[in-house]
């Protein structure tokens, strides 16, 4: 039993010095072994450069990073990536708000809509990709014969913005489900009373959307976009692996799929580790940016 | 200048609940008119349905004459004040009372001036930049009616708009809101579970119950008269002392003679008094033709100006109001009289049963 004393007390007091570290000592190995080692080992290797049989490796500096800096190649897939990632999150978000302001319409069967929109998160990302490939495949593609008959030169396969709006689709297709549900939250906790006032108050339908509602989702929002720009950034590479590869020609090839082929398929894994340092960077600072100055716009009581 | 009007007004929900059954009321031009009565008896419902916020399942509202049944809360020109104020957090004072104008196209030069007189008249001109998170419960309710009065619209709804604020400052505001209703001149309807609010608010005073209203007059009509058991227990506090009283063969002998005094017809069944209205004698001589009553004092409850005496009588519980301070202590036997026209009779089904209307 504890007294009224330790209860009150913020902090848990341990009667043993060493417990409290043999708790947390699992939580500490995995971070180490799976996390802190393998970013000491990219750092130390993107400093590493390997003569082509792997036979011996010489340290020299940053010049991997001057290198991959100035590499076009590279800068490309800045370029595409930034497109991706935008493209991604916006139609991802969007679509998910027009999909849960419709939900919250529907009188009947709201459970039900909900279930069915939420399904598609729970696939692979992998697999996700391949559905849409097959669904717009060039020659078997049951959507690219739409699209054809359409009299659009629909060919993902050789021209590089059907493929970078096929990988946006599928990208986005299967955060919509996330985001949705997040909307739909964020829609019901927007306090019914101020809609009516703003009814009172002269406001069509339309304009109680942008005005009371959009702003009031705005937290919710943000942390959308936080995740989604992540997500597009970082968990992407299993639908660019299945969809395009990357391809055609470098057009689809992002940050995070340029450093799987030049470290596992080209085999530079001096450039490779550099490129993921630098992206460790980015997101340590895009994360930094989000949370220190977007996040100060959208807080209100 | 503007009427409203409800003509056998229902509500029925999707499960089949009968919120409100069938009400009629006809509200002059300028006038505040209080629905009062204890929740759940539809009066809120009432109210939004006069916004336009619920649908009318049958019967009408008619705003100036015109009716408004298939007329959305935005056509209306209507400004409500909701209890929890429904401000809008993102948006500052000022913006929150320009919302409505702007959305009215209203030249901005004009949404300017009448923003800032209206946050004149209201106290509200240094708290224009602030959010309304940083305002207190009292200053929020200001702007909540800034935002009702800057429309200047035909009717204000008021929905009990007092209740999240406390004692001293809701008495304050109750005086605000009326001597600003009087001076703009706008029909307003108030809905409250408040009867002292109630009392004093009201033009037109509206008792609902289960539905229904139960009687509509001026607030010291409705006072002096009630209409039924439930109002006379309703308004006014301490309430209505109601004996219920056997009748026939199973009437006790004091019951007997209280009913003596009742009016003729032989259908009363409730004896009602003030409390204010009852007096203690001290001597044991009857008074004829006016009512006399053993009592044993069970508490006392001094108020300082005054003291209630919770007694038991005739079996009932009752409350006598004396003035000043009292020197009874409980346990203590009373006698209580109260000349005949104060007192108040009621049939079997709780409805006044008047003196000056033997047909009633």
């Amino acid at each position: 039993m504890l007294d009224e004393e330790t209860k009150l007390t913020p902090r848990v007091v341990f009667p043993n010095k060493v417990l409290p570290y043999l708790l947390v000592a699992p939580q500490l190995a995995i971070t180490l072994v799976f996390f802190y080692w393998p970013a000491g080992q990219a750092l130390y290797q993107s400093m590493l450069r390997q003569d082509p049989f792997g036979l011996k490796s010489k340290f020299v500096w940053f010049a991997n990073f001057r290198k991959v800096l100035a590499d076009p190649a590279y800068l490309n897939s800045i370029k595409v990536t930034v497109a991706f990632s935008l493209a991604t999150a916006i139609v991802a978000m969007a679509v998910a708000l027009l999909l849960a302001v419709m939900a919250e319409k529907v009188v009947r069967g709201k459970a039900l809509y909900r279930t069915l929109m939420i399904w598609p998160y729970a696939v692979a990302p992998a697999i996700a990709g391949m559905l849409w490939l097959f669904l717009f495949n060039p020659s078997i593609g049951s959507l690219s014969y739409v699209l054809r008959s359409l009299g659009i030169a629909w060919d993902p396969l050789l021209n590089g913005s059907h493929a970078m709006i096929l990988l946006v689709s599928a990208a986005a297709w299967k955060q919509i489900s996330y985001n949705f549900l997040f909307f739909v939250a964020g829609l019901q906790a927007v306090p019914k009373t101020l809609i009516e006032a703003a009814a009172i108050d002269g406001a069509r339908e339309t304009k109680r959307f942008w005005t009371i509602i959009f702003p009031l989702l705005a937290p919710t929002t943000f942390f959308l976009l936080v995740v989604n720009t992540v997500y597009a950034l970082f968990d992407t590479f299993g639908i660019v692996h299945a969809v395009t590869g990357g391809g055609p020609g470098k057009t689809t090839e992002t940050l995070v799929y340029k450093v799987y082929n030049d470290g596992f398929v080209n085999l530079i894994l001096g450039d490779s580790a550099a490129q993921s340092v630098i992206l460790m960077v980015i997101v340590i600072a895009l994360t930094a940016i989000q949370f220190r100055y977007v996040e100060r716009k959208v807080h209100y009581g | 200048m503007a009427t409203v009007d409800l003509n056998d007004v229902r509500k029925v929900y999707a499960g089949g609940v009968e919120a409100v059954k069938g009400v009629s009321i006809a509200i002059p031009d300028k006038q505040l008119c209080v629905l009062v009565g204890p929740s759940g008896c539809g009066k809120s419902t009432l109210l939004r349905m006069i916004a336009g916020l619920e649908t009318i399942s049958s019967g009408t509202i008619a705003i100036d004459g015109k009716i408004v049944n298939a007329i959305g809360p935005t056509e209306r020109d209507i400004a409500m004040v909701f209890q929890n104020y429904a401000l809008y957090p993102h948006m500052k004072v000022y913006d929150n009372m320009a919302y409505g104008l702007r959305n009215r196209g209203t030249p901005k030069a004009e949404i300017d001036s009448r923003v800032r007189s209206t946050a004149k008249v209201l106290e509200l001109s240094g708290l224009l930049d602030r959010r309304p998170r940083e305002l207190s419960g009292g200053q929020r309710q200001r702007v909540a009616m800034g935002r009702a009065i800057v429309r200047n619209p035909k009717v204000f709804l008021f929905d009990e708009p007092l209740s999240n604020l406390d004692a001293k400052l809701r008495g304050q505001m109750r005086v605000e809101i009326k001597s600003l209703q009087r001076r703009l001149g706008v029909t307003s309807v108030y809905v409250t579970h408040d009867q002292l609010e109630a009392m004093t608010l009201a033009d037109m005073l509206v008792v609902m119950n289960a539905g229904l209203v139960e009687q509509t007059g001026a607030p010291l009509d409705i006072y002096e008269k009630p209409a039924s058991t439930f109002v006379a227990s309703f308004i006014g506090a301490p309430p209505m002392n109601l004996l219920s009283l056997s009748t026939g063969s199973s009437a006790t002998e004091l019951e007997r003679k209280l009913l003596g005094l009742a009016p003729p017809g032989g259908r009363a069944a409730t004896l009602g008094f003030r409390p204010e209205d009852a007096e203690l004698v001290a001597d044991a001589e009857d008074r004829s033709g006016a009512l006399m009553l053993p009592a044993t004092v069970e508490a006392v409850e001094p108020v300082g100006a005054e003291s209630f005496l919770h007694c038991s009588a005739a079996g009932n519980r009752i409350v006598i109001r004396v003035g000043g301070r009292t020197t009874a202590k409980p346990g203590d036997k009373l006698r209580i009289t109260a000349t005949a026209e104060k007192l108040h009779w009621f049939d079997q089904g709780g409805r006044r049963l008047d003196s000056a209307s033997p047909s009633f």
